[in-house]
């Protein structure tokens, strides 16, 4: 090799850092020799910590090996710091050998229908943030007061929220999940939510685990309509083992006669969740003469091919739906935030080729910024671990120019200085990890999360 | 084909060089709480497992019974990028292990549970199991357990080119 090998890995050690602090900023971070990583908001961990449903904690877990990397020497956490308004790319660039862009996606697909902006509309990702306790959602509020949540899209954040609203007190209380949200819940009218899908079964984009969840869910029965399920079982031996695991759990649950013990259980059952498919959104109906939401219209679909290429087709037929609540779980979206840095905004991704941004030497990309906003956290680190391999092979061969040296953080810390700004160390970090827990402990929970940037800077620098 | 093979693999050789060269810390690390089985310690009770990994080598390493397969990669600090990212509960499929068909039936059943995590992973098989799942006995000595790939390598396409 040439360049920095393991000849001269001293005389010009490699200045790279990395805008995020979720799954793609560290698991990317893990495979670099020295790095920094900057992130937003005071706390790390991205959707880890703000997307994850309270009720699985397990998946948490990757906060272990997280934390690992970021307490090693050979890594800074920068948390307060917003790259694009505290400091642009052009002079990260200036510090860095090599800038790895992991900030994710902060916004959401919007379903475009008129009515969307009536109270009693959320998009997911605002519902999740909400009860998740990201700062920017805590004023989200959303009025609970209906008997009926209609949920768009039926992927496992629709899942998520739809456990979330129906979930028995008595199992959230014991989570992470925030107090003002707790409270919102113990007084929720929710009974009944629809989870809606444009397609149909053999179509639908959760997994078989939160679907087992929702079957599972104490205190709720399902209320499917069997006709969507006409041809289903026909198509069930065709079917990879996957698929077909989930498709069978969803016939089951939905069309065969349940023994006298479930029987007994569904009578009893207080709560109902069920999915409606061949129905897309057209319009969100207001009650006459208030700009609150009184039900959604939905058009009818028939489906056209099969599979996962099957594509939802207009029938012309629609059909009211009285409601109090509608959320929309149709995607999370990036959104630019530096205009240096190419964006396209049609696939709503930085254009790259294997992690390395298209015309911009220098520039790398990980996480839901370099593929779009789906996959779960291994999804994530495969794709974080291919961008650094492709930054260690720039390394070597030449391709990123590393003859020069380069300030990396110190240049970056006096900016910040003279800008205002100051940095959240990972120390300091922990000084938030712990008041969360010990306030958590006293109510039987994991943690009690810190709700306002104000409230962790405060915690932080004490 | 080969020259992408070639640099795929020095490329790796270099992850891996850097990392350990850095000390840059890779889950998982020996500072992890063992498993340690109840009988005493004595190397006639440990079961041998081999693991081929996603390189194609053979790795050798000894257990205890009762040890899973995931406690054994951590214990002995094998180098799988990405293996066991949930710490064994349930909640990733990147503990994926492959097996022979004999080994396969004498792992026992697998419950719903098990299924639904590896039904997400990449290249599942029949003979496919969750390395967190299976606990080490002594009628599994000598087993062969293969690392697949995490990914399909999009790096490798059809003509060889990258």
């Amino acid at each position: 090799f040439s360049g920095c090998g393991k000849a001269s890995l001293s005389s010009c050690s490699p200045k790279v850092c990395i805008v995020g602090s979720g799954p793609a900023g560290f698991y990317t971070a893990q495979h670099l020799i020295k790095v920094d990583i900057y992130e937003r908001l005071p706390v790390p961990f991205g959707l880890v910590r703000f997307g994850v449903a309270p009720d699985h904690p397990e998946v948490k877990n990757v906060i272990n090996t997280f934390t690992q990397t970021a307490k090693h020497s050979r890594c800074s956490f920068y948390g307060n710091v917003n790259v694009g308004k505290n400091v642009s790319i052009t002079e990260l660039q200036q510090a860095y050998h090599a800038v790895v862009l992991s900030y994710g996606a902060e916004g959401n697909r919007s379903m475009g229908v008129p009515g969307e902006d009536l109270a009693g509309v959320y998009s997911a990702k605002d519902f999740v943030g909400w009860y998740n306790g990201l700062p920017s959602c805590r004023e989200l509020s959303p009025d609970l007061s209906c008997e009926t949540a209609v949920i768009l899209g039926q992927g496992n954040v629709a899942l998520d929220v739809a456990r979330i609203l129906l979930s028995p007190i008595d199992i959230l209380k014991k989570t992470d999940i925030t107090q003002p949200t707790l409270e919102a819940l113990a007084e929720s009218q929710v009974r009944r939510v629809l989870i809606v899908g444009r397609r149909g079964p053999i179509q639908i984009a959760c997994t078989i685990k939160e679907l087992r969840e929702m079957v599972n869910l104490p205190d709720t029965r399902p209320d499917m309509v069997a006709a969507d399920f006409d041809g289903v079982k026909e198509a069930l031996k065709d079917l990879p083992r996957p698929r077909k695991r989930l498709t069978e759990l969803m016939l089951k649950t939905a069309l065969e006669v349940p023994g006298e013990k479930e029987q007994e259980r569904r009578s009893k059952a207080s709560r109902t969740w069920g999915f409606r498919f061949f129905r897309s959104p057209v319009e969100v109906l207001a009650e006459p003469g208030h700009s609150r939401i009184a039900g959604i219209r939905l058009a009818i679909n028939k489906l056209e091919g099969s599979g996962d290429g099957a594509q939802a087709v207009l029938t012309g037929e629609v059909e009211d739906v009285p409601c109090g609540l509608v959320v929309s779980s149709i995607g999370y979206k990036s959104l630019p935030i530096d205009p240096s840095v190419p964006f396209d905004s049609r696939k709503a991704i930085v254009p790259n080729t294997m992690g390395r941004v298209k015309q911009a030497a220098g520039l790398y990309c990980s996480g839901w910024l370099k593929t779009g906003p789906t996959g779960v956290i291994a999804t994530t680190m495969n794709n974080s671990f291919d961008t650094a391999r492709s930054i260690l092979e720039d390394m070597d061969s030449g391709t990123l120019d590393m003859s020069a040296a380069k300030p990396g953080s110190q240049s970056i810390s006096a900016l910040l200085e003279k800008r205002g700004v100051k940095p959240v160390t990972f120390s300091d970090w922990e000084k938030i990890d712990n008041v969360e827990m010990k306030r958590g402990e006293s109510r039987g929970k994991p943690r009690e999360k810190l709700l306002t940037v104000e409230e962790m800077l405060h915690v932080a620098w004490t | 084909m080969a020259l992408v093979t070639t640099l795929r693999r020095l490329v790796q050789n270099s992850l891996r060089e850097y990392s350990r060269k850095a000390s840059a810390v890779t889950w998982p690390t020996k500072q992890r709480s063992f498993s340690i089985g109840t009988q005493p310690l004595r190397s006639d009770n440990k079961v041998t497992v081999n693991f081929i990994n996603r390189d194609g080598e053979k790795i050798t390493v000894k257990g205890l019974p009762g040890d899973s397969l995931l406690d054994v990669v951590i214990n002995e600090d094998l180098d799988f990028d990405g293996f066991g990212a949930c710490e064994g509960t349930l909640a990733c499929s990147t503990c994926h292990l492959i097996f022979d068909e004999e080994m396969y039936k004498k792992l026992g059943p697998i419950t719903d549970e098990e299924m639904d995590m590896l039904d997400l992973a990449y290249g599942l098989t029949d003979t496919s199991r969750l390395g967190c799942q299976i606990c080490l006995t002594k009628s599994l000595e000598g087993m062969v357990a293969r690392v697949p790939e995490s990914v399909a390598d999009i790096r490798q396409t059809k003509d060889g080119s990258s």
